[in-house]
């Protein structure tokens, strides 16, 4: 029942002291991944958004510096001068050697015809005149085209300016190989996700991307997605999962350059950090749990203890406050038995003086008289004794101090009753401990005790047994165990042996005293006694007196 | 030997009465009263060489009253106490007011006549030691003695 008790009360402060601490621990974690999350993810936005810009300002000077030369070229020759194609295959290995990346360069007059060319293709006198884009480059003064096959069947883009004279325009066109453009694209393709391309207006990739996709086919991108110099957009993949999109529109307003990247790829180290957040966190739970745990078994252990002490001091208050009430009660009732006694004593007597006279010698019933007079004087006797035990400890006050020997007043008081033990086939059997201090303590009253627990001993066994009797001490104080065979002590009972009139014993042979007197006197000189029982299998008495050390003669 | 004068104090009628018939049977000359204060106004009459004292006495003075009272009225006088319970703290006061010594009730007239004897011996000595006191004061004044 109590054990129940105290294992709820254990249960409840584990349980308490890990949810106080458990919940902190728990939403410190949780915000700070959360916080570390935000802020990676943020970081990694930066970064392509960052990397976008970047290759999206180094195809704008790639493109930029094509179409200046070119339009440079335009500016300082005239068209007889351009016409003439040694002079133009010059002019096309300035370029090359100056910029690179030029295909080849062609001059187109006023009514489209292609009428000087230098490259690897055959398209000399080739008519543009109907191609869209001769319309705008005349109209625009300057062209560059998406990325398409062509007459060449591989992928390439033109440039074009042009130049009017004597009011007439012709155009300067050359062929831009788009492996360049290819190079600072793949440039920003990072890691294992990471993807970069560009499109035009219309979605189509103008470079082939590093994954799904082929150059000049539609892409899923939209192209409308993306507004001003940078925007970052988080889009699914086919899978489903998330993609961080930055993309930038080139000065030529016509291409989009994509930057695409799994975001979880950036945030690995983020992912890294949380493993070791989970088992930082794991270690702290299981050390709380653990400490948690053991402080409460020792608080509880602890508890128990005292509450036990508690209650032990409790029971030998009430036990010792019930002997003090006997006490006074005790001298009150023997005041008034006594009084009477002593009145019964002096009438009787009375008559014993009346009855020495002669007339009442002559009377036949004088015996008779004498007799009973007689008898009342017995009973008054022993009505005296029983007031007298009872006033026993009470009469013999402050013990005497003198030096004492625990083990020889033992040793006396079992010769005392040795021959008794031996008619009765009991034997005494002694194992003292040799090295007992000598005690300053009152050795009549010691004597007392022992006989009355040696005499109890006999009487319980009655006839063949055995009574062991030990002793025993440490620094503080003297234990003297009396162990008997006999019939032993029910439980219910073992809490009353130690009240006055008491008995077990069959009318005539104890009034219940001996018990009672030997409290109060083991009390007195501040021991305790205590005994342990099972029916059917003895009992033994423990009587506890504090080592008192006699003073220095 | 002197026949001593015995006075029983106790608030019970029946024992002084008995105890001074049992003593009146064997020639003392005894007195019994039932109060402390009974006890005093014999006491301003009479020189009374014992007083067997109850201590216990409800209702006047009890027995320690008495005892002070007695000891202030005749010094001399040999008080020795009676006790129906075991307060030895009363007794032992009892003994320090001057009272000879203290029995425990019910006493029988064994153990209390070697009492009263040791009683006696010390009166007398003390009488004695009075008178001889006395016979000096008057050989020294150079009177006869009659």
């Amino acid at each position: 029942m109590y054990e129940m008790i105290y294992r709820r009360l254990q249960n409840k402060i584990i349980l308490l002291t890990l949810l106080v601490s458990f919940t902190p621990l728990l939403i410190l974690g949780v915000t700070m991944y959360y916080q570390f999350m935000r802020s990676s993810r943020a970081n990694t936005e930066s970064q392509i958004k960052y990397r976008a810009y970047a290759r999206a300002e180094a195809l704008n000077r790639f493109l930029k510096e094509r179409t200046a030369i070119l339009g440079a070229m335009a500016d300082t020759h005239n068209i007889s001068e351009i016409s003439d194609e040694t002079r133009l295959a010059r002019i096309f290995e300035i370029m090359n050697a100056r910029c690179g990346a030029f295909v080849d360069l062609g001059v187109i007059d006023d009514q489209g015809r292609h009428i000087a060319y230098v490259g690897p293709y055959d398209l000399k006198g080739r008519n543009y005149f109907d191609q869209p884009w001769f319309a705008e480059v005349v109209s625009k003064g300057a062209y560059m085209s998406d990325v398409y096959m062509g007459y060449r069947k591989m992928p390439h883009f033109i440039i074009a300016v042009r130049r009017h004279e004597n009011w007439k325009p012709w155009i300067l066109r050359a062929t831009i190989d788009p492996e360049i453009l290819n190079e600072i694209v793949r440039s920003a393709q990072i890691g294992k996700t990471g993807d970069a391309y560009i499109i035009n207006r219309n979605g189509v990739y103008e470079t082939q991307p590093r994954f799904d996709g082929r150059i000049l086919f539609e892409s899923d991108l939209d192209p409308n997605l993306f507004g001003g110099q940078v925007d970052v957009v988080e889009l699914k993949d086919k899978n489903g999962r998330p993609v961080l999109c930055a993309g930038s529109w080139l000065k030529n307003n016509k291409w989009l350059l994509v930057i695409e990247q799994d975001p979880a790829e950036l945030m690995e180290e983020l992912f890294a950090v949380r493993y070791t957040e989970i088992l930082i966190i794991s270690i702290g739970l299981m050390a709380i749990i653990l400490t948690t745990i053991f402080t409460t078994r020792i608080t509880v252990k602890h508890l128990k203890e005292s509450d036990k002490k508690m209650v032990e001091m409790n029971a030998k208050l009430v036990q010792s406050d019930k002997m003090a009430a006997i006490g006074k009660m005790a001298a009150g009732v023997a005041h008034e038995i006594n009084n009477p006694l002593a009145v019964i004593l002096q009438k009787t007597g009375w008559i014993e003086d009346l009855l020495e006279e002669e007339e009442f010698q002559e009377s036949e019933n004088f015996k008779e008289f004498r007799l009973s007079v007689l008898k009342i004087e017995e009973h008054v006797e022993r009505a005296r004794k029983v007031v007298h035990n009872m006033l026993g400890f009470a009469r013999k006050m402050e013990p005497r101090l003198e030096d004492v020997d625990i083990n020889e007043t033992l040793n006396q008081t079992i010769d005392m009753v040795e021959n008794y033990a031996r008619i009765n086939n009991i034997q005494i059997q002694v194992d003292f401990t040799k090295d007992l201090p000598i005690i300053a303590s009152d050795q009549a009253q010691l004597q007392q005790v022992f006989l009355n627990l040696i005499n109890n001993a006999i009487d319980a066994i009655g006839k063949d047994g055995l009574i062991e009797i030990t002793t025993d001490c440490n620094d503080t104080e003297i234990y003297i165990n009396f162990k008997d065979d006999g019939s032993g002590i029910a439980e219910d009972v073992q809490n009353k042996i130690f009240d006055p009139f008491y008995t077990t014993k069959v009318t005539g042979k104890g009034i219940g005293l001996g018990l009672w007197v030997i409290y109060n006197i083991i009390n007195k000189m501040g021991g305790s006694i205590k005994v342990q029982s099972v029916m059917g299998h003895g009992a033994k008495f423990i009587v506890t007196i504090p080592v008192v050390k006699p003073e220095k003669k | 030997m002197k026949n001593f004068s015995i006075l029983v104090v106790d608030d019970e009628e029946d024992f002084t009465e008995t105890l001074v018939k049992r003593l009146s049977k064997r020639k003392m000359n005894a007195t019994g009263v039932q109060s402390g204060e009974d006890a005093l106004e014999i006491l301003k009459k009479n020189s009374i060489d014992v007083v067997i004292l109850d201590i216990k006495m409800p209702g006047g003075m009890d027995g320690i009253e008495t005892l002070r009272e007695i000891k202030k009225m005749q010094p001399l006088c040999e008080v020795l106490l009676l006790t129906g319970h075991g307060s030895m703290e009363t007794s032992i006061e009892g003994m320090k007011l001057g009272a000879f010594d203290y029995l425990l009730k019910p006493v029988k007239l064994e153990e209390l006549f070697p009492k009263l004897a040791e009683a006696f011996q010390r009166k007398d000595a003390q009488d004695q030691k009075i008178r001889g006191a006395q016979v000096t004061k008057l050989l020294r004044h150079g009177r006869l003695i009659p």
